[in-house]
């Protein structure tokens, strides 16, 4: 087991999660609440990273970010170093091939809330504040957990754009999906097979969990 | 509900304390030194009895020689470069991301390799694959990917000496370097492969039987390394110690010829 690989893993998972939930919560009901010209295309934007070959987001994340563009250097004179081949690097990208794995169950939790409930509560004279707050974040809770752990397990799961963006620098950009391969290659079969049974147990914990939830949703709208 | 918010808080609470008990960076990283795959087992043993001799760490991330061109070009944090050939580390020194020129520090070997039970039968003339071929008992063939695997490419110009090449072509499996090839051509999903000497004597010697095939069917792989422009001191000290005589044993002991 390589532990080194195992705490980028989950530190991506974390980071991924901690930057995407605030902005999912906000847009995630957004789009369940509100009607508006142009939704259809916007709800498909928003789920296009999830039939996007990974190879595509990291062709245009190392084209864009790379130290031969105009965007790169920019970067990396204010950072002080490159983003591709760094941990913020594949945070980005993972930040952005999770975006559906964000805002969809998080839409689906708020669509969820019968529309008089939320007219109940505005009729009470609650402010939309104590009303997200006290009646629609309860009741959506289970999509806003399904959605942070979707986007957890995906980071942990993605393969093609870490090893294009991170490269497979020990420490770094290194997660457990690319030291598997990693070790393969080095015919290190014990060490790959005991990290891919670590993954295998940690994506079969997670479907568990949100089959769960979804049950849980179905039953209250049934 | 109530069971979902306490699996909620029981899932976060885990997962915070998780986030407090590991620090995001390793305290202290070792310079990171980007080498052909096909250095696998002789460089590892390199470092390892670098780190015993000079106590100094380096870490050592495995690709193909063209991958890692690729990932320097695009700003990888390496600090030296060991390549399977010359012209991906002279293309680097030309775009000038090098500390010099560089120097060749090993000359590499290309061995025909069958697995057991494997019907072909390995000899450093191809004929038994000329053999199979005719037969059509050619299922499947591993060679590392020419276009980015020096030693893919020296594969390419063996099979073509032999007149092998268009005939074998719809059987090739290429490996996205040569250990990938390496590891195709031992699972049994191919008869066999054109691989590195250095994989054969490192880890496939006991899982078949090999021939290793003469210097003058392929174009020399004459392996040169550069020391890249964010170069420490550690990687200095490696970089020298790469051409000290423990380490020249070491290549040599994995089947590269060493240059005077």
């Amino acid at each position: 087991m390589d532990w080194d690989a195992l705490r980028v893993s989950l530190w991506l998972g974390a980071g991924t999660i901690a930057l995407l939930l605030p902005w999912g919560i906000w847009f995630g009901r957004l789009l369940a609440v509100r009607e508006f010209r142009g939704k259809l295309l916007v709800e498909a934007l928003v789920t296009v990273p999830l039939v996007l070959p990974p190879t595509v987001l990291g062709f245009y994340l190392l084209v864009s970010f790379g130290v031969r563009s105009p965007l790169g250097q920019a970067f990396q004179a204010v950072a002080g170093q490159p983003l591709p081949f760094s941990f913020e690097g594949l945070l980005l990208a993972s930040a952005i091939a999770n975006i559906p794995f964000v805002v969809q169950p998080i839409q689906r939790g708020f669509e969820a809330i019968p529309l008089d409930v939320r007219d109940a509560a505005a009729c009470c004279g609650l402010t939309p504040w104590q009303r997200f707050v006290r009646i629609e974040a309860p009741l959506a809770w289970p999509g806003i957990l399904t959605a942070a752990i979707l986007t957890f397990a995906h980071t942990l799961g993605e393969f093609g754009v870490v090893l294009m963006v991170g490269g497979n620098l020990p420490g770094e950009t290194r997660t457990l999906s690319v030291a598997i391969y990693d070790r393969m290659q080095a015919f290190d079969d014990r060490s790959a097979g005991v990290m891919a049974a670590a993954l295998l147990a940690i994506a079969v914990a997670t479907l568990m969990a949100t089959t769960t939830l979804s049950r849980r949703v179905s039953r209250r709208r049934g | 509900m109530s069971r979902v918010r306490s699996i909620a808080a029981a899932l976060l609470t885990a997962f915070c304390l998780l986030l407090t008990t590991i620090p995001r960076v390793a305290a202290q990283r070792s310079p990171a030194i980007a080498a052909a795959a096909n250095l696998n087992f002789a460089l590892r043993e390199i470092a390892d009895q670098f780190a015993r001799t000079e106590r100094q760490r380096v870490e050592l991330v495995f690709g193909a020689s063209g991958t890692l061109t690729r990932q320097i070009q695009d700003g990888a944090p390496f600090e030296m470069f060991l390549a399977a050939d010359e012209e991906f580390p002279n293309q680097l020194s030309k775009a000038g991301l090098t500390r010099d020129a560089g120097a060749v520090y090993a000359v590499g070997r290309v061995a025909l390799f069958a697995p057991r039970g494997s019907p072909l039968q390995v000899d450093d003339r191809l004929d038994g694959l000329a053999r199979l071929m005719r037969d059509g008992g050619v299922t499947r063939f591993a060679i590392a990917n020419p276009e980015i695997a020096p030693y893919g490419r020296a594969a390419e110009a063996v099979l073509r000496k032999h007149g092998l090449w268009d005939g074998i072509r719809p059987r090739l499996v290429l490996g996205d370097t040569i250990a990938q090839a390496a590891q195709f051509a031992t699972t049994g999903n191919a008869v066999g492969g054109l691989v590195a000497y250095s994989l054969v004597l490192g880890e496939l010697e006991e899982r078949g039987t090999y021939a290793v095939i003469p210097t003058a069917d392929h174009p020399p792989l004459r392996q040169r390394m550069v020391l890249l422009k964010k170069a420490g001191a550690v990687v200095e000290r490696f970089y020298r110690y790469v051409q000290e005589q423990d380490a020249r044993a070491i290549l040599q002991k994995h089947g590269f010829a060493v240059p005077q």
